[in-house]
C-alpha cells in the first residue's frame, strides 16, 4: 500500500517525537531460544523418536495378536461392502433437529430429508431421509453349541451407543404415550415396523434413542463400513432374517465378532506402522553419525580457511 | 472587490466556479467509505475471485455452505478495509490541520484570522515570516522597500536555496491593510497545470488607470517559507485542490516487488491445479456413476427434480461444486497476511535505533511497505555523488590567482597537500587579486542574517561574526565564508573560474535594455535569456579560480566495501566532472589503487563524457555498453543529466537477467532515478526534501544503506518468502485429503471436515504463527548479517522462491497429505478404534485428519523457527491450544441455531480412543520427519554460507561457555 505522503511539511512537529524508543522488541532484540539443527540435536532426537516408536510398535503387535483368543466382552458386528454412506446425497439426507426431539421439527425442519420427506399423500416420515430409511434390518442371533444342544445367547442391545448420542444428541418427542407423539406421521418407506415400535420391551432404548438406531445414523467415512450390533460373551452366529439387500448395489454382508483391547481392535496397522516408522530414524542416526564423520573434516577445513581470510 | 477571469485555450469567457482552499489528500469521506473501498478490494483479482465463489456457492447446491468462503473473505476484506481506513484517517488528520490552520486576510481594509480552507480565489492574504503560504499568489507586496522577499521552495521540488520573488509593479507600493483593500483588478491567467517551472502568464488590469501590465510574475507557490524578516501581502490565484502542490501529488506508479510476481505467478500454477482437480473429478464422477447401482441405488434415491436435470448443467454445476470444494487450494488470508505483515514489518525499520541520526534529528521513513522484501534482494545500487556520498557541506580549501595558490591557515580535513606553495596574504593586495576578491564579494545572491534562530542554515565557522549566510548556492557560502576569513588554496574538489570584463556605460544600458526584454517576453523567455547572456558573457579575463571541499561521509567507504562484499554492484551516477567524481570513487573506495579503469570518454554524446561508461540512449551501443559494464567491478558516470540517470536504471533494469535495482539520492535531480529503479532511496538531506518525499524509503545518511540492505532486507526476504510458500504449502495440506477422499465417497463432493473447520483454518488455527514468524523471525543475528556481507548472496536471486523451492514445498504438501489421509484410513480401515467396541463415523475422521493437520502444519513452522522469544511460544502453541478449545466447544454443545448436530461429540469421542491419541502423534511423526531429515542433509552436504555461519557461531557460543565454566 502506498502510504500516499501527505500535503502537510513534516519537518518541525515530527522532528522531536522521532527519536525511536530503545525497547528491546522495537530494536528486535528480545531475548529468545535460538535452537540449532546441529548434528548432536537430530542425532539425539532420531534416536529417541526410532527408539519411541520401535517400543511402541512392539507393545501394540503384541496387544493385538492377543486379541486372537476369545474371552471377555465380546462384540457383534455387522459388516457391509460397497454401500457408500459416504456419499453426499445420502449424508446430508438427515434431520438432527427431528431427532432432537423437537416437535415442529416432525414437520417442517425435514427439507435435507429429500426424497424422504414426506409420502405422495403428505404425511410426513419420521424419521426422514435416506439413512435413516436404508437402516439395516438383518436379525442376528447367536446359538451356543454345547452337547449337539443349541442354546441362544442373550445379547445385550442397549449400552452400545455413545452415553452423549443416546441422552443428548437423540431424544424422543415428549408425549405420555408410545404412539400419540408420532401421530400424523409415517416410518420410512423400507421400514417393516415404526419408529415406536423399535424396542417394545424397553421404553429407554425405544424410538430415536434406540441404540441401534442411533449406531446406524453416524455414518460410515468409507463404503466399506462396520457398526457394532450387540454386545455378549462367545460363541456362533446365524442370520435368520434376510432383510436388507445388499445384491443390488453389488454389496456384500457379513458378521463379525471381536473382542477389543485397550489399544483398540484387531487393527495390526497401528503396531506395524509403528515399527516401520520408528526403523527408519535409527537407521538414518546411524548414517547420519558417518556422514558426520565425513563432513567434519571438511567443516574444519573451512573453518581454518574462514579464519585465515579474515586475518 | 476583485473580480477574477481564468483564460482558456480560446478567448471566449466562461465564468468558473472556483474550489475553495480545502486540501484533500484523503481517498475517502465517512460516506463514500464503504462503498468505494468494497469496489476497490474487489478489484484485486483475488479477492473478486473469492467472491465469485462465494457467489457460487449462494447460487447452486455446493457440498461447503457459503459462509466457509464468506467469513474468511468478510474477514480479509475487513481487515484491509480497517487498515486502509486508518491510513486514510491519518491523511484526514493531516489534511485537517492544514485546512484549519489560521491564515491573515484583509477584508475590508483590516486584518482578520481565518481558517485556511475558508480562503476564496481572489482574496488577499496577509504571510508573515517563516510561514507557510496557504494557496498559490500573487505577490502584491512587501515590508521590504523593494518590493521583493526571499522564499524556499524545498517542500516542492527539493530546493533549498532562497529565491528572490518581486512584487507586482503596480502594487508594490502599497502598505497597510486600506490601501491593499482599495486594489480593483482584474487578473488574467491560465488554468491551473502541474507545471513547476514554466512561468505563468498572468495578465493584471488595474482598473483605475486602465493599463494593461502584462508583467510576468512568478507565483508564490503554496507551501513555501519566506525567509526574510517581512511581511507580505499577495492574491490568492489558485487555491485548494488547484494549487501547484495538490496538481504535483498525482499518485505515483505502483512499484511491484520480484516477491510478489513470483507470488502471482504461484497463485496461478495453484489455479491451474485447482481447475484440473476439479476437471479430473468431474470426468471421474460420471465414468464412476456411469453404472445405475453406483448413480442411483436403492438406499440413496434422487428427488424427481435431480433426475430430470440436463446432463451438461449437471455436469457443470458438478464442475462448480468442485471448485468450492477444492478452492481453499488458493490461500485467501494469504494476500491480507503478507500485506500485515509488510505494513506491520516496516515498522522495525522506522523504529530502529541504529538508523536514527542524531545530528538531524531524522529517522529512517517508509512511505511504501510494499518492498520491504526487495530490499534483500538488490543487485546493483546506483548512488548519486553529491550529498549522498558526500556531505554536501562545502569547505573552502583554496584559490588560484594567476597561478598563485593560496591555502588558509587551517588545513581541511586533515589533507596534506603537497604540490601547492602555501602563500600567506597579509595587507597588499595586487590589482588581479583585489579584483579577484571583489568579483568574489559581489557576484553572490548572499544575504547577511543577524537571527540565528532559523534552521537548516549554515553557520558560520569563524568565531570572530555570528552572522548566518543565506544563499540560492552552498558553493557560495562557502566562498563568502573563505574569503571573510581572507585567506586563499587542488584535488578533487569543486571549482570555479572568476572572470571580469569592462563595460562602458552605453554597452552596460544596452546589455540591461536586452534582458529586460528578454525577461519581459511571453514566449521562450528562457530561451531568449539564455541567447542574451550568451552575448553579453564573452570576452571575458580570467582572474582566477577558486576550490570548494565536498567532504565524504561517514562511513561511507565502509559501506561501499560492506555492498560489494555482498555481491552488490555499486554504480555511481553523477552531475560532476569525472576528476571530480573519480577522486571521491577512490576516496570512498569505490575504486582501488590498483583497480584497472577502463575509460570511455567518447566525442560528446550528448554532452556526456563517460567514464567507463558510454551514452545509454543510443541503441547500437546498448548491447555492448552493458556487456563492457556488467563486467566491470564498479561504474562511475559523469556528466549525467536527471533523465539520463533514469536511462542507465531502465537499460539495467531491462537487461536480460533483469537485476533488481536500487537507486539512491538526495536531491530533486535523483527522483527520475529514484523512481525509476526498483527501490528508490532518498536521503532526508540538505537539498530538501524532494528526493525523500519521491522515495520507497528515506534514510538519513548514506551509511544506514548497509543496515537496511544487509539487516533489514535479508530478514524481510527470509521472512515473506518463507510465508508465502508455508501458505501455498499449509493450503496443500489442507485440501489435498479432501481431494483424496473423493476417490472413496463416489465423487460426490462430500467435505472431508467441518464447516466449522473449513472456514476457520485459514483465519484463525494457522494464520498467527506464520504471521508472527514473518515478523521476528531471525535465521542468524542481525549482528552477524552486518558482520558478514556475503550472507547477502544465499539469498541473492529470490533464491528461496525459485521453482525448486516452490516444488520442493509443494510436494511436502502433497507427501504430508498424503501420510494424513491414508494413514488415517488405514487407521480407521474397518476396525475398532475405540475401547469400548464404538465405531468411528466420518466426521471422526474428518476430525483426525483435521487435528493430524493443525499440528503438523503448526510444528512444521515451529521446525522452522530459529528465534524463539516468548511471542512466538504464546502464538505456536497458543494457536494449539486454541484449537483444542475450540473443537471442545464446537462439539461441546448442541447448537440451536445449526440445522446438524454432527460434530457433537465428536472430538471428545475421537480422545477418548487410545489409538487415536497414537495414530495422531505417529502420523504427525511421520509426516515431519522427511522434512527435518532433507534439512540435516542439505546442511550437512552442502551447507549455504548462513548454516555455516550459524554453527560456527553455534560453536563459539558453547565454547565461549565451557570457557567460562572453566
Amino acid at each position: 500500500m502506498k502510504n500516499k505522503a501527505s500535503f502537510v511539511p513534516q519537518e518541525g512537529e515530527v522532528r522531536s517525537s522521532r527519536c525511536p524508543d530503545n525497547s528491546a522488541f522495537k530494536q528486535q532484540k528480545l531475548p529468545a531460544w535460538k535452537p540449532q539443527l546441529t548434528i548432536a540435536n537430530v542425532l539425539s532426537s532420531f534416536f529417541l523418536t526410532g527408539t519411541f516408536c520401535l517400543t511402541v510398535g512392539v507393545c501394540l503387535i503384541l496387544s493385538t495378536n492377543s486379541i486372537g483368543e476369545i474371552q471377555g466382552e465380546v462384540f457383534m458386528y455387522y459388516g457391509l461392502q460397497n454401500f457408500y454412506e459416504n456419499h453426499r446425497r445420502y449424508m446430508i439426507s438427515r434431520s438432527d433437529a427431528q431427532f432432537l426431539g423437537r416437535k415442529f421439527s416432525l414437520y417442517y425442519e425435514i427439507s435435507y430429508c429429500a426424497p424422504f420427506t414426506t409420502y405422495r399423500n403428505g404425511t410426513p416420515m419420521a424419521p426422514c431421509g435416506a439413512i435413516a430409511n436404508s437402516m439395516f434390518n438383518d436379525i442376528v442371533d447367536l446359538f451356543y453349541s454345547l452337547n449337539s444342544s443349541v442354546i441362544q445367547v442373550p445379547l445385550l442391545k442397549t449400552g452400545n451407543s455413545w452415553w452423549t448420542d443416546k441422552n443428548v444428541k437423540f431424544r424422543n418427542p415428549k408425549s405420555y404415550s408410545l404412539s400419540p407423539a408420532f401421530a400424523g406421521t409415517a416410518s420410512p418407506p423400507y421400514w417393516q415396523k415404526p419408529v415406536y415400535l423399535l424396542d417394545e420391551e424397553d421404553e429407554r432404548s425405544n424410538r430415536y434413542v434406540n441404540d441401534y438406531f442411533i449406531i446406524w445414523m453416524q455414518v460410515s467415512a468409507f463404503a466399506t463400513l462396520r457398526n457394532l450390533y450387540r454386545r455378549r460373551s462367545p460363541l456362533y452366529a446365524f442370520e435368520r432374517f434376510l432383510n436388507f439387500r445388499v445384491s443390488r448395489f453389488k454389496g456384500r454382508k457379513h458378521v463379525i465378532l471381536s473382542t477389543v483391547v485397550r489399544s483398540g481392535g484387531s487393527n495390526p496397522f497401528l503396531g506395524i506402522a509403528y515399527v516401520v516408522s520408528g526403523t527408519p530414524p535409527s537407521l538414518w542416526h546411524g548414517e547420519l553419525l558417518s556422514i558426520e564423520n565425513s563432513t567434519r573434516k571438511c567443516q574444519l577445513n573451512f573453518q581454518k580457511v574462514n579464519t585465515a581470510s579474515c586475518e | 472587490i476583485v473580480r477574477w477571469r481564468r483564460e482558456l485555450g480560446t478567448e471566449a469567457y466562461i465564468p468558473q466556479r472556483f474550489p475553495d482552499n480545502r486540501i484533500v489528500s484523503s481517498k475517502y469521506t465517512f460516506w463514500n467509505f464503504v462503498p468505494k473501498n468494497l469496489f476497490e478490494q474487489f478489484r484485486r483479482i483475488a479477492n473478486f475471485y473469492f467472491l465469485i465463489i462465494f457467489l457460487v456457492q449462494l447460487i447452486i447446491d455446493t457440498p461447503t455452505s457459503p459462509v466457509t468462503s464468506g467469513l474468511p473473505l468478510l474477514f480479509v476484506i475487513t481487515v484491509t478495509a480497517i487498515k486502509q481506513g486508518y491510513e486514510d484517517w491519518l491523511r484526514h488528520k493531516a489534511d485537517n490541520a492544514m485546512n484549519q490552520c489560521p491564515v491573515h486576510f484583509i477584508q475590508h481594509g483590516k486584518l482578520v484570522r481565518k481558517q485556511s480552507r475558508k480562503l476564496r480565489v481572489g482574496d488577499i492574504v496577509m504571510v508573515k515570516e517563516d510561514e507557510t503560504f496557504p494557496c498559490d499568489l500573487i505577490f502584491l507586496s512587501s515590508s521590504r522597500g523593494d518590493g521583493t522577499c526571499f522564499v524556499t521552495t524545498a517542500s516542492l521540488d527539493g530546493e533549498s536555496s532562497h529565491k528572490t520573488y518581486y512584487a507586482v509593479q503596480d502594487t508594490k507600493a502599497f502598505h497597510n491593510e486600506q490601501e491593499i483593500d482599495a486594489l480593483h483588478a482584474t487578473i488574467e491567467c491560465e488554468q491551473p497545470q502541474p507545471d513547476l517551472y514554466n512561468l505563468q502568464r498572468i495578465k493584471e488590469i488595474t482598473e483605475y488607470n486602465n493599463l494593461v501590465n502584462s508583467a510576468f510574475m512568478k507565483l508564490l507557490y503554496f507551501a513555501i517559507f519566506s525567509k526574510t524578516s517581512c511581511l507580505i501581502s499577495g492574491v490568492a490565484i489558485y487555491t485548494g485542490m488547484e494549487t501547484k502542490m495538490a496538481l504535483n501529488y498525482q499518485a505515483k506508479s505502483q512499484k511491484r516487488s520480484a516477491v510478489e510476481k513470483s507470488m502471482n505467478v504461484f497463485l496461478i500454477v495453484y489455479l491451474c491445479i485447482l481447475i484440473s482437480k476439479a476437471l479430473i473429478n468431474t470426468v471421474l464422477k460420471y465414468v464412476w456413476q456411469s453404472e445405475p447401482f453406483r448413480d442411483e441405488p436403492w438406499y440413496n434415491q434422487k428427488t424427481e427434480p435431480e433426475r430430470k436435470r440436463n446432463l451438461f448443467l449437471r455436469a457443470f454445476t458438478d464442475f462448480l461444486a468442485f471448485m468450492v470444494l477444492f478452492n481453499y487450494i488458493i490461500p485467501v488470508s494469504m494476500y491480507v497476511t503478507v500485506e500485515m505483515q509488510k505494513f506491520l514489518g516496516s515498522y522495525f525499520l522506522t523504529w530502529d535505533e541504529e538508523m536514527f541520526d542524531e545530528d538531524t534529528g531524522e529517522g529512517p521513513l517508509v512511505n511504501t511497505s510494499d518492498l520491504n522484501e526487495e530490499l534483500g534482494q538488490i543487485e546493483y545500487v546506483f548512488t548519486d555523488k553529491t550529498g549522498t556520498l558526500t556531505e554536501n557541506n562545502m569547505e573552502f580549501i583554496e584559490c588560484c590567482i594567476e597561478g598563485h595558490v593560496y591555502v588558509p591557515h587551517v588545513i581541511c580535513n586533515g589533507q596534506v597537500l603537497h604540490d601547492s606553495t602555501e602563500i600567506e596574504i597579509c595587507k597588499p593586495l595586487f590589482n588581479t587579486e583585489e579584483l579577484f576578491f571583489r568579483a568574489l564579494c559581489l557576484c553572490h545572491t548572499v544575504q547577511v542574517k543577524d537571527d540565528d534562530s532559523v534552521d537548516g542554515l549554515k553557520k558560520s565557522q569563524l568565531s570572530r561574526r555570528s552572522c548566518i549566510y543565506i544563499s540560492s548556492s552552498p558553493d557560495e557560502v562557502a566562498l563568502v565564508e573563505g574569503i571573510q576569513r581572507y585567506v586563499c588554496n587542488w584535488e578533487g574538489l569543486r571549482t570555479l573560474c572568476v572572470a571580469y570584463k569592462k563595460l562602458t556605460a552605453e554597452e552596460y544600458s544596452n546589455a540591461q535594455k536586452l534582458l529586460q526584454n528578454a525577461k519581459l517576453a511571453l514566449q521562450d523567455r528562457e530561451k531568449k535569456l539564455a541567447e542574451v547572456y550568451e552575448k553579453i558573457e564573452r570576452d571575458f579575463i580570467l582572474l582566477g579560480a577558486t576550490a570548494v571541499e565536498d567532504r565524504l561521509q561517514e562511513k561511507a567507504a565502509d559501506t561501499i566495501e560492506a555492498l560489494q562484499k555482498a555481491g552488490i554492484k555499486v554504480w555511481v551516477l553523477t552531475g560532476d566532472k569525472m576528476e571530480t567524481a573519480a577522486a571521491t570513487c577512490y576516496a570512498c573506495k569505490l575504486f582501488r589503487r590498483n583497480t584497472q579503469i577502463l575509460e570511455l570518454t567518447t566525442k560528446k554524446i550528448e554532452e556526456q563524457s563517460l567514464h567507463d561508461v558510454q551514452d545509454g540512449s543510443s541503441g547500437n551501443y546498448r548491447e555492448l555498453f552493458l556487456e563492457i559494464c556488467r563486467n566491470c567491478s564498479a561504474v562511475l558516470c559523469c556528466r549525467m543529466a536527471p533523465l539520463q540517470k533514469a536511462q542507465i536504471v531502465k537499460l539495467i533494469k531491462l537487461s536480460k537477467e533483469h537485476p533488481i535495482t536500487l537507486a539512491i539520492g538526495d536531491g530533486a535531480n535523483d527522483v527520475s532515478m529514484i523512481l525509476e529503479a526498483h527501490v528508490g532511496i532518498g536521503i532526508i538531506g540538505k537539498e530538501g526534501r524532494q528526493a525523500a518525499r519521491n522515495s520507497d524509503y528515506a534514510i538519513p545518511k548514506f551509511k544506514h544503506l548497509k543496515k537496511m540492505l544487509l539487516v533489514h532486507g535479508h530478514f524481510y526476504y527470509v521472512r515473506i518468502s518463507e510465508l508465502v510458500q508455508y501458505f501455498f504449502y499449509k493450503n496443500v495440506c489442507f485440501i489435498f485429503p479432501q481431494f483424496l477422499y473423493q476417490f472413496f465417497c463416489g465423487f460426490s463432493q462430500q467435505t472431508l471436515y467441518d464447516t466449522a473447520y473449513l472456514t476457520l483454518y485459514n483465519i484463525s488455527f494457522t494464520s498467527l504463527p506464520i504471521l508472527l514468524y514473518g515478523l521476528m523471525e531471525q535465521h542468524v543475528s542481525a549482528d552477524t548479517l552486518k558482520r558478514e556481507p556475503s550472507l547477502y548472496r544465499d539469498v541473492a536471486k529470490n533464491a528461496l522462491l525459485r521453482w525448486r523451492a516452490f516444488i520442493y514445498w509443494t510436494f511436502l504438501g502433497v507427501f504430508d497429505a498424503v501420510v494424513f489421509f491414508f494413514g488415517a484410513y488405514l487407521l480407521y480401515d474397518n476396525t475398532v478404534v475405540t475401547s469400548n467396541g464404538q465405531m468411528f463415523g466420518n466426521w471422526t475422521f474428518g476430525t483426525l485428519v483435521f487435528t493430524v493437520l493443525v499440528f503438523t502444519v503448526t510444528l512444521k513452522l515451529a521446525l522452522d523457527t530459529h528465534y524463539w522469544t516468548w511471542i512466538n511460544h504464546f502464538m505456536i502453541w497458543g494457536s494449539l491450544v486454541f484449537y483444542i478449545i475450540f473443537s471442545l466447544l464446537w462439539g461441546g454443545i448442541i447448537w440451536p441455531f445449526l440445522n446438524y448436530q454432527r460434530m457433537y461429540y465428536v472430538f471428545m469421542q475421537m480422545l477418548s480412543s487410545g489409538p487415536a491419541w497414537l495414530g495422531i502423534i505417529l502420523l504427525i511423526t511421520v509426516s515431519l520427519l522427511p522434512d527435518v531429515l532433507k534439512k540435516v542433509l542439505c546442511r550437512q552436504l552442502w551447507p549455504t554460507a548462513t548454516e555455516r555461519i550459524q554453527v560456527k557461531i553455534f560453536f563459539i557460543v558453547k565454547l565461549v561457555f565451557c570457557i567460562t565454566n572453566l
